[in-house]
């Protein structure tokens, strides 16, 4: 494989100012980092699967690599440029070599454009003077691309099931024929037996056009299956990166054990004799961070120095990186 | 005896395009102190069939055949009598915690109401024994914490308090309508741990619906799989995740991910679920089914049972062809 390096992230920090209700106008508005620190790079052809739980900044993240959200701080180096200190018009350029996918099928729709228009639509914006007959054509190759019948041009959005409107958005995905498409939780909201469906051709479509994935989702098992390496988001930070496979079979951080330990696996029998690791309690609140280490408050191995210090997030083993002071 | 015995149970919803048929035509029984897992994907009538056991179909739906609880029948019956069954007997726990507590109400007052309406015994007792059952629920500071408002707890601490609120007046079974799916991994793993201690602490019955067959495999003893409203395949759960026969429930579980399988190709159930507007004729799976026989699209199969250990599946294809 090609060992390009499409996409490097280095310590990029997003923060959001947040104001609490019964705040006077004057108090500074409290400061939530939503991303810190996170650094990572992809080569062509990768998928990095991103996984956390609920409010850990999985999306954050994937919106400031597209500059949907402003980072604070931080570098997203793209092909050489970094995309953080492009203005507008120039950062236009690279927008059509990386698009994305939502989690909400429909509502990424819009309910009054058929679904030929919303196909079309990013190569009508990026390319405005390509010939109306060529526009038809490429939107009818990448609808038979995604297992779209191409007679359905004219169909409104609220015609199709959520797994056919998940390869809507796929379809607009790929008409501009990107080189990185970062997916947002693509399946989370479809049947067991959609999801399956989507997955596949996630990664057909990957191998069949040399795609760089960026794949977000909760659901281990899922950014397992379709990942090369995994990212392990904690309230914004790093926890641990490694190959998927490693990931799951030697977990060093424990929160992944935890996470891992926590999905469930349809087998009845490993099932009912498997020694759940159960984290205590719920998520600290972002705007408040526990000192040194982020997960120490619900950490089984925590010890004096984890309040005291954050642990660097090095590497432990080759290609594997974690942020632990307990990482043997 | 069975705690409860469904029978021929049929939900039909009238609606402007016409009548649909959301439930057909299940049967099936539960013991006392047994977890019973109803799996599948939605729209195959899972939701439907415990709303109409328990008298909460919208006002457009209507239910016949017949459901025994206790040796009482309980379908259909009037307002009054359910209410007493809902609460005593049968209760209830909903997939999204937010949206079934009152917003404007303190949890304290919710629970109390429950056992004053019920018991009738006086607030404070109530309140007492409210900050008793969110203990077992593992609410820190059950004390303190009953005196706050849903929004401040969060969603796993939320299910806990729907919990804790269902077991008040110590029910003999425990209906839980995907009662994780809202929720992260980690705190499913809590509560799906709790729900494993707490009915061994208070011995009741309990009907999972889900379409997590993760979920299924941990947490049940039988499991039954639903698909366009009718009853694919039932039986003991260990023994159903061994040896699926039903093209649909083998599908199923080939079409899941494993976390601890290596990265082989998922095999996909083609086409969509079915509209229920537009049922198949025959066997509601048949389109998309790579096994399905003439009669398929033609005669509903029914239940029949296939081994020992009461399995049952709902196909025309001999087993022997589907392995």
């Amino acid at each position: 494989m090609n060992s390009e390096i499409l996409l490097k992230v280095e310590n990029l920090k997003v923060n959001f100012n947040v104001s609490s209700e019964g705040d006077m106008p004057w108090t500074k508005p409290k400061k939530l980092q939503a991303v810190n620190d996170v650094s990572f790079d992809l080569k062509r052809g990768e998928t990095l699967g991103i996984v956390g739980e609920s409010g850990c900044g999985k999306s954050t993240l994937a919106r400031a690599i597209v500059k949907m959200v402003p980072a604070h701080s931080g570098k997203v180096i793209w092909l050489g440029n970094d995309l953080l200190e492009l203005n507008k018009s120039q950062m236009r350029k690279h927008r059509k070599q990386i698009q994305m996918i939502f989690q909400d099928p429909l509502a990424s729709l819009n309910p009054r454009m058929n679904i030929g228009e919303i196909i079309a639509e990013p190569l009508r914006t990026h390319y405005p003077k390509t010939p109306e007959a060529d526009v038809k054509l490429r939107v009818r190759d990448v609808m038979n691309k995604v297992g779209l019948l191409d007679n359905l041009v004219n169909r409104y959005p609220h015609e199709f099931s959520g797994g056919q409107c998940q390869r809507i958005g796929i379809a607009r995905a790929l008409i501009l024929k990107p080189k990185l498409i970062i997916c947002d939780e693509p399946v989370s909201a479809l049947d067991v037996s959609i999801q399956a469906q989507v997955v596949n051709l996630l990664m057909e479509l990957q191998e069949e056009m040399g795609l760089t994935l960026i794949f977000i989702a909760h659901d281990l098992s899922i950014v397992k299956h379709i990942s090369t390496k995994i990212m392990v988001l904690y309230l914004g930070n790093m926890v641990e990166l490694a190959n998927s496979n490693d990931i799951y079979e030697n977990p060093r951080h424990p929160y992944t054990q935890a996470l891992i330990s926590a999905v469930p696996i349809p087998d009845p029998k490993i099932e009912k004799q498997k020694d759940l690791i159960l984290i205590e309690g719920d998520l600290p609140s972002p705007v408040n961070p526990p000192s040194g280490c982020v997960f120490r408050t619900r950490c089984q191995k925590a010890q004096e120095i984890c309040s005291k210090e954050k642990p660097e997030f090095k590497e432990a083993a080759t290609n594997h990186k974690v942020a632990c002071h307990f990482n043997d | 005896m069975s705690l409860l015995e469904v029978k021929n149970l049929k939900v039909e919803f009238e609606t402007a395009d016409g009548i649909v048929s959301a439930v057909n035509n299940v049967n099936f029984s539960l013991e006392e102190g047994k977890i019973l897992a109803i799996v599948g994907e939605s729209g195959s009538g899972k939701s439907q069939t415990v709303f109409a056991m328990t008298g909460l179909l919208d006002h457009n739906g209507s239910a016949s055949g017949s459901v025994k609880f206790d040796g009482q029948e309980i379908l259909n019956l009037s307002n009054n009598e359910l209410n007493f069954i809902r609460a005593e007997k049968i209760a209830m726990i909903f997939q999204d915690p937010m949206t079934s507590l009152n917003p404007y109400v303190r949890v304290s007052e919710q629970m109390a109401e429950v056992l004053v309406h019920h018991k009738g015994i006086s607030k404070s007792e109530a309140i007492q024994q409210s900050i008793i059952m969110l203990d077992a629920v593992k609410i820190p500071e059950a004390k303190s914490s009953i005196r706050m408002y849903p929004h401040e707890f969060s969603g796993g601490m939320r299910q806990r308090v729907m919990i804790a609120m269902s077991l008040l007046c110590r029910p003999k079974l425990l209906i839980a309508d995907e009662p994780t799916t809202a929720l992260d991994v980690t705190v499913q793993a809590q509560i799906m741990h709790l729900m494993a201690e707490i009915q061994k602490e208070f011995g009741m019955s309990i009907i999972l619906i889900t379409h997590d067959l993760g979920v299924v495999a941990g947490n049940s003893d039988e499991m039954l799989v639903m698909y366009g409203g009718e009853v694919m395949e039932i039986g003991k759960t260990e023994h159903l995740y061994e040896n699926p026969t039903h093209p649909y429930t083998q599908g199923l579980m080939s079409a899941v991910p494993r976390l601890d399988d290596a990265n082989e190709k998922l095999i996909t159930i083609p086409g969509n679920p079915p509209n229920m507007m537009l049922k198949p004729v025959g066997c509601p799976f048949s389109p998309r089914c790579n096994f399905a026989i003439k009669s398929c699209s033609t005669v509903t199969p029914n239940l029949t049972k296939i081994t020992e250990n009461d399995h049952f599946r709902a196909c025309h294809v001999p087993i022997e062809e589907l392995l």
